[in-house]
């Protein structure tokens, strides 16, 4: 065990850092005070190591009403309405305590969304986990579903999509990322601003106990043999749901001055940072806090991570109507402080000053440029040439085989354990290219997905970081939706090793390249670092959360074949690689080679064309050429479609990249022979490529190649049963 | 008639006020759990989710209710009670049907499709369906794993208290169509005089086109057009 080390350096402040806050006070911080500023200067809450290069994000856009900042991004969907979303991230607990980790996961993101005025109407995750061969895996994997089910389905928010990845790099260390989505109408947003000195300052909700203190230092670290968790928190979703009532009818009535969640570092960063956005001061006495142990230091007060409270700035007049509503809901509220104008952030026990630090000093946390260094392996990977790579004798074995894998097979076991059709608006939920909503009261829908191919992006982090995004938004385009902006999670090992950080800057400038050619800004986001397991970082992991707009939303589509008789039309140009691929990783055991190319001028028309296409109804199925390459992706059309399709590829190479190859930029549609013409002028028009390969049909996917010859042909019964049932036999 | 949704917290009674509201346009009241006032009402929806939480057992909390203390009374008098999922477990909670919910065999929460038979067309909230119609209606629990003793059951079958069963499409009621475990794949009874309801799967999430199912929306209907004829033909039972 380690020798006994200054607090300071326990907290996990640098040394640098620590000759900072002295010089910043003029003395010597107290034990409080160091607490205070080990927590806010954690990456975890000032993302010291990321905030330079998150600069890379465009931020702004036609539909965007709040940038990142704020609790979440808002963005403009019409009608006086908007959509408030949030990626958040929940490793490190759901490392140690899988239910409750990603249980308060969702819920800590869902206080998020409800803080901005919005109510909670959709629930996404994405996950990252090791082999599920492994036990330990399954038991982390079977609890965080359970978790997120748990709190999701108590919570009455449907759970309607998200995406999962399975690779060892995470057996130590999965990611759990949680996104909400919200809708606000535009005149009733609220933001977290602690304005107005003389205002109170109330916290509402659970009572403050000692659990999860300092967990936001401890999502700042690596796990090693000697990291001691904390104690993770508990949720509450029954007192969560009261409290999104409570506070949507605070705010309705416009009693809130500025509302936050109590997330990481609790009261301290959720006080802190209001009073640093409205430029005040604040004063908190802890005395005044609702306890729920026993002789409770105000540094255990105000460190606490317990969950459900939430922060809110009120004006002296209401006190006693907040209060009266706080209770008719049946939640614990105290005023426990006041807004002040002279810039400080003081905390007192009663009558006795504890804490006293500059508000600035506290939220402006200094800023670290690590140093970046390419990493020895990514240009021996990336040479790699699949020349000497033999071609399989049993194709039909190969796609079978990468169907089970748990990469590409139906997420069916964990997404029925969600309730996705609460609130009665889901019109397309899990297992689609993206989930589809409708707005009750008006013809509009929303569509939402979260994306990012781990592989890719440690093969090629800034390429892996574009197609994250392009991904994404094709995914939305896939069911008719324009894109309108997105939030990112980006979870990545540690930020000091300067691999690490050369990783992290090349998947944001991807991403960030990615997103100003399709014009799709960044407005919300996550950090999650220090992700690595006994010196080993996980594969850098952006998750890209994204949501879009359907003008109409009876004109939206899904993958499945609809009929049979209809043809089969490939949008984009298809070049496949067998780099980076799934089949490569599956088949070859092997993890390298060029990530897939992308052309993101092309990949905007091919878009642009798919929601064309689907608005005027002239396709009935969308479906993007994803993992697996183009034979995974018509299967994928042929399951929920029940009927197969006979296809004729019109191209040439090699028998495996033609059909498990990875591509981008390529969808699948299908239409009436009678539209056909059409759907081609269309594409024509868009200057996209199309080529039709086939037609729907009967109980067989058959493939064949120019030659005619049948490189595939499987019964859909037997691609089900494999598909369907893969995740599921391992538990 | 009118209907009254109770709005226990913690529960989804929006769906269900939404469905009776807007979608069979309606008149329907929220009632809150402390009332105990239910004159006026005439058929009254237990809705489905978490109510307080389900942190006891399901349906546990919310069955020691002003409301539901009341709930006896008024369907001793001939009132309509429907209970939807958690609404169900409430009502084995209070004894107003018989039985008790179980976790599901598989100890997971389950949300899907499911295929169900309707065993008894005769009841106000099942005389829109034939006798024997397969039906198509999503569940979403974790408790609904039905159990009563091989007694109870007897009984059950003999009054045709048995509204709904877990079958397949081809309404074949067999173990690989039931979800959750229960016995003799039962999704749904009512009580002897037959005016209180309980199911596990959901009609108000079947109700409107635009979800892909309208199924649901018929068991709403039957409650209408069981109060038309019955106000029709004067034979109020209990009034």
């Amino acid at each position: 065990m380690s020798e006994q080390k200054p607090a300071w350096m326990e907290m996990g402040l640098s040394s640098e850092e620590y000759a900072k806050i002295c010089d910043i006070l003029g003395r010597e911080p107290n034990y409080l005070e160091t607490g205070l500023f080990a927590v806010l200067w954690s990456e975890h809450c000032s993302y010291k190591h990321s905030r330079p290069v998150l600069k890379n994000f465009p931020t702004e856009g036609k539909y965007v009403i709040q940038g990142p900042g704020e609790n979440a991004g808002v963005v403009d969907i019409g009608d006086g309405q908007a959509l408030v979303f949030k990626v958040e991230s929940h490793n490190h607990p759901s490392a140690v305590e899988p239910y409750e980790g990603a249980a308060t996961g969702v819920g800590g993101v869902a206080r998020d969304i409800f803080t901005m005025g919005a109510r909670p109407i959709a629930a996404l995750n994405s996950l990252r986990f090791g082999s599920l061969e492994d036990p330990r895996v399954r038991h982390l994997f079977s609890g965080v579903v359970e978790g997120i089910g748990g709190y999701g389905n108590r919570l009455g928010t449907p759970v309607v999509g998200g995406d999962i990845f399975f690779h060892p790099s995470y057996q130590g260390n999965p990611l759990v990322n949680a996104m909400c989505v919200g809708l606000v109408d535009h005149k009733r947003i609220v933001r977290g601003l602690a304005a107005g000195p003389g205002n109170l300052v109330v916290a509402a909700g659970a009572k403050t106990g000692r659990d999860g203190i300092h967990g936001c230092t401890f999502a700042s670290e690596e796990f090693s043999e000697e990291t001691e968790a904390p104690d993770v928190q508990r949720g509450d979703p029954f007192l969560e749901s009261l409290l999104i009532e409570a506070c949507l009818e605070l705010m309705e009535k416009g009693y809130v001055v500025g509302i936050q969640d109590m997330g990481a570092a609790g009261l301290t960063s959720s006080s802190a940072e209001m009073a640093g956005r409205a430029g005040t001061g604040i004063e908190i006495d802890v005395s005044l806090v609702p306890q729920r142990d026993e002789g409770m230091t105000p540094y255990e007060v105000m460190l606490s991570e317990s969950q459900e409270r939430m922060l809110l700035v009120i004006e002296p007049q209401h006190r006693q109507v907040v209060m009266d509503i706080f209770a008719k809901w049946g939640v614990e509220a105290a005023v426990v402080g006041r807004v002040t104008e002279d810039g400080i952030y003081r905390v007192l026990d009663g009558e006795i000053v504890v804490a006293e630090i500059p508000v600035k000093a506290l939220t402006d946390s200094p800023v670290r440029y690590p140093e970046q260094r390419e990493p020895e392996y990514y240009q021996r990977l990336r040479n790699w040439k699949p020349d000497d790579l033999p071609v399989p004798e049993d194709l039909n074995s190969v796609l079978l085989k990468l169907l089970s894998s748990p990469n590409i097979a139906s997420k069916e076991w964990v997404y029925i354990q969600y309730d996705h059709q609460v609130m009665l608006n889901t019109i397309v939920g899990p297992g689609a290219d993206a989930a589809v909503l409708r707005i009750k009261g008006t013809k509009k829908g929303i569509a939402m997905t979260t994306d990012g191919n781990p592989r890719y992006c440690y093969l090629d982090p800034s390429r892996g970081g574009a197609i994250a995004v392009a991904e994404a938004a094709r995914n939305l385009s896939c069911v008719g939706a324009e894109p309108l902006a997105l939030t990112d999670g980006l979870n990545f090992g540690n930020p000091e090793k300067p691999e690490i950080f050369w990783q992290i800057k090349q998947v944001v400038e991807g991403m960030s390249e990615a997103c100003r050619s399709l014009e799709i800004p960044v407005v919300s986001g996550n950090v999650s670092l220090y992700n690595e397991t006994k010196g080993e970082a996980i594969y850098p992991s952006p998750v890209v959360g994204m949501v879009g707009l359907l003008p109409d939303v009876k004109r939206c589509t899904t993958s499945a074949f609809k009929d049979s008789g209809d043809l089969v039309v490939l949008l984009g140009k298809f070049h496949p690689q067998l780099g980076a691929s799934e089949y490569l990783a599956v088949i070859h055991g092997l993890e390298q080679g060029e990530v897939p190319e992308i052309d993101l001028a092309e990949e905007k028309q091919v878009q642009l064309c798919c929601r064309e296409l689907i608005r005027e109804g002239k396709i009935k199925s969308a479906h993007d050429c994803a993992e697996g390459g183009l034979a995974v992706a018509i299967a994928e059309c042929c399951i929920p479609g029940q009927r197969g399709a006979t296809i004729n590829l019109p191209f040439a190479g090699r028998e495996d990249a033609l059909l498990f190859g990875e591509v981008q930029s390529c969808i699948l549609v299908t239409c009436t022979p009678r539209e056909l013409d059409s759907v081609l002028k269309t594409a024509e028009k868009a200057g996209v490529t199309a080529a039709v390969l086939g037609e729907t049909g009967g109980r067989h996917l058959i493939i064949r190649d120019r030659a005619e010859r049948a490189l595939i042909n499987q019964h859909i019964e037997e691609m089900e049963k494999v598909w369907r049932g893969s995740i599921a036999s391992y538990f | 008639m009118k209907f009254g949704v109770v709005f226990f917290p913690g529960a989804n009674a929006a769906d269900c006020f939404y469905v009776i509201d807007q979608l069979i346009g309606h008149p329907v009241s929220p009632i809150q759990p402390e009332e105990r006032e239910l004159d006026g009402f005439d058929c009254i929806v237990l809705p489905g989710g978490f109510s307080y939480g389900d942190y006891l057992r399901a349906g546990a909390l919310a069955a020691a209710t002003p409301v539901i203390e009341q709930i006896a009374d008024f369907a001793e008098q001939g009132g309509l009670v429907l209970g939807i999922g958690n609404g169900f477990q409430i009502l084995l909670n209070t004894g107003l049907l018989p039985g008790a919910m179980r976790k599901n065999e598989s100890l997971r929460f389950r949300c899907h499709d499911v295929f169900l038979r309707v065993e008894n067309s005769r009841t106000p909230f099942t005389n829109r369906y034939h006798q024997g119609e397969v039906i198509k209606y999503p569940i979403a629990h974790g408790e609904g794993n039905y159990y009563i003793d091989s007694e109870g059951l007897a009984q059950l079958e003999q009054n045709g208290q048995v509204v709904f069963r877990y079958c397949n499409e081809q309404g074949e009621v067999i173990p690989a169509a039931n979800p959750d475990g229960s016995v003799r794949n039962i999704a749904g009874i009512c009580n002897v005089k037959g005016n209180v309801l309980g199911l596990m799967p959901h009609p108000e999430r079947c109700s409107e086109e635009i979800l892909g199912n309208t199924q649901g929306l018929r068991l709403f209907l039957s409650v209408l057009d069981w109060w038309g004829i019955h106000t029709q033909e004067g034979v109020m039972t209990d009034e």
